[in-house]
């Protein structure tokens, strides 16, 4: 079996809902049934050269920032774009991978449960995050982000690991219930905003509100655990090697008992 | 059977079905690992009267352990699956949690989970925090040398309890060097524990006494010196019995560690003073597990 690619005809001018085109709704289908589905009332033969039999190893080529809901609810196989995505990528994700070589737009990682989401290059806002109206984000599974991330990652995220390797914008880890988000680059203000409980791994210090309190450098040896979990997702987070950190705990605003554990480059 | 002059009895130990469990031990260095350790698994040597069998296993280095730091491994035996969450969760409070730089971990998966950390976290008054690490749920619980860090719960699994052997020699001292011979070869095997103080017993016991209230007593045919006033076990030139109690988790565990540790004795000869190895039993009406030292010496114990 091979795996089943998507090669877009034609560029997009506007969004593209890709969300019947999952491992768990392609699956027995031939690639006729395939090319037969409707996505915003063009059928998938319409906009795609599709080649290959293997529907959960799916691949979208000359994909871009109007590719919707790709991976969206998936729960089995995995997708590799081999461009941009657009919003919602990994919507709900359970137990699969999503792998986006370019950028995504906003909401990536709304709502995942489990499994692994990485992209390679810069997403939007929301990282993490809820779809509107739900009061719950991530819920499970690991996001890796290669680039920078926009405003509000992890908000109200209740579980589950996202390891930026670059700058984040503000608002980071507002509302967060639980979970651990890793930033190594810049991170933007007003970070922990109302969070409840969690912890904001940082490399670098950004100018926190007066709710976030100073609870001084230490050693913590779970600190071992944690960094020897992200040895398999190839980050440069796996080249920490102290145990020593500075902790902030906050939002007092909201009785938070979060952490922002700032890495100490002193040993 | 004999073997370099060290008689075989051709009889078995029997041993009983019990709960059992492995926690890791971790602590800024051995010394604390050891001290937490000891601690947690003192005071349970039998079940008759600690409620659970505990030892130390073996000890792990910085690359084995959870969080990177030196260690040891505990096993821990009860008769049954409650007593065994009660007294885990006691010990881990008062040993554990109290011990300075200490942290507990699961030492083995299985199905059936039990308490380890799960309700030390209320220790902290709220200030605890909880961090899922690969699946697994660990507890950061604030105190005051810095932060106990726990395991929410380990796995429990079936094993068995009470394997043994006696060790029968000209004198106390010829005895008790045979045990600490045994016993220095037992602690290499993994998966069983020898409970009693330096995994030896003096004091083996008999069901039944006498007196109503007393259901175990003292083992009147293998005590030297009622050899003229009971139904003696006991030749005449045999003046001390020491008896080697092992829990595992599993019959072929609890049987390569009654072979090495019967053959370490052997090893030692005739001229050591041991004249003759034994086990104890109850005629195989009570446990479903026989150990045959004459097929545990043969290798073909199943």
């Amino acid at each position: 079996m091979t795996q089943l690619t998507f090669t877009l005809k034609q560029a997009l001018t506007h969004s593209l809902d890709c969300s019947p085109l999952t491992p768990d709704l392609l699956k027995g289908l031939s690639i006729s049934q395939i090319g037969a589905i409707k996505l915003s009332n063009q059928l998938v033969s319409e906009l795609f050269e599709i080649n290959g039999d293997d529907t959960e190893n799916i691949v979208f080529k000359n994909s871009g920032q109007y590719f919707d809901n790709v991976g969206k609810n998936m729960t089995l196989g995995s997708i590799t774009l081999e461009c941009d995505a657009g919003a919602y990528l990994g919507f709900g994700l359970k137990n699969a991978s999503i792998h986006c070589k370019g950028n995504a737009q906003a909401f990536a990682a709304c709502n995942m449960v489990s499994g692994l989401l990485k992209i390679d290059g810069n997403t939007g806002d929301f990282l993490g995050g809820a779809s509107p109206g739900l009061r719950k984000g991530m819920r499970g599974g690991t996001v890796i982000v290669k680039g920078n991330a926009g405003d509000r990652v992890g908000d109200q995220m209740r579980r589950g690991l996202i390891l930026i390797e670059g700058n984040v914008g503000d608002y980071c880890a507002s509302r967060m219930i639980a979970g651990t988000i890793g930033v190594l680059g810049n991170v933007g203000e007003y970070a922990c905003f109302n969070m409840k409980r969690g912890t904001l791994l940082l490399a670098k210090l950004p100018k926190l509100h007066a709710t976030i309190q100073d609870c001084g450098t230490h050693t913590l040896p779970f600190l071992n655990l944690m960094f020897k979990s992200f040895k398999p997702f190839n980050t440069q987070f796996s080249n920490i090697e102290t145990k020593r950190v500075q902790r902030f705990v906050g939002d007092a605003a909201c009785s938070g008992n979060g952490e922002i554990l700032l890495i100490s480059h002193s040993s | 059977m004999i073997i370099n002059g060290v008689q075989i009895d051709e009889t078995f130990a029997e041993a009983f079905n019990m709960r059992g469990t492995r926690v890791i031990i971790t602590a800024q260095n051995l010394k604390w690992a050891y001290h937490a350790a000891n601690a947690m698994t003192g005071f349970a040597t039998s079940v008759i009267g600690c409620g659970v069998e505990a030892g130390i296993e073996r000890e792990m280095t910085e690359d084995e352990t959870p969080d990177g730091r030196p260690g040891v491994s505990i096993l821990m035996f009860a008769m049954g699956s409650k007593v065994l969450m009660q007294q885990l969760e006691t010990r881990m409070g008062q040993c554990i949690l109290t011990c300075p730089t200490a942290a507990a971990f699961s030492g083995i998966d299985s199905d059936e989970k039990i308490n380890l950390g799960k309700n030390l976290r209320f220790f902290g008054d709220g200030f605890q925090t909880s961090k899922l690490i690969s699946a697994k749920r660990y507890w950061r619980v604030p105190v005051m040398d810095g932060e106990f860090l726990c395991e929410e719960t380990t796995g429990m699994v079936r094993a068995i309890g009470g394997g043994n052997f006696l060790i029968l020699a000209t004198s106390q001292p010829a005895a008790l060097a045979a045990a600490e011979a045994a016993i220095t070869a037992m602690k290499k095997i993994p998966n069983v524990i020898m409970p009693f103080p330096g995994g030896v017993v003096r004091s083996g016991s008999k069901v039944g006494s006498k007196y109503k209230t007393m259901f175990a007593s003292t083992n009147d045919a293998f005590c030297p010196t009622l050899k003229g006033a009971t139904n003696t076990e006991l030749s005449p030139e045999i003046e001390s019995v020491m008896e080697i109690v092992i829990d595992g988790m599993g019959f072929e565990d609890i049987a390569e560690s009654m072979r090495v540790g019967i053959q370490a004795i052997c090893d030692l000869g005739e001229a050591s003073g041991v004249k003759r190895i034994s086990a104890g039993n109850y005629g195989g009406k009570l446990g479903p597990h026989h150990f045959k030292l004459h097929e545990i010496m043969s290798g073909v114990a199943k």
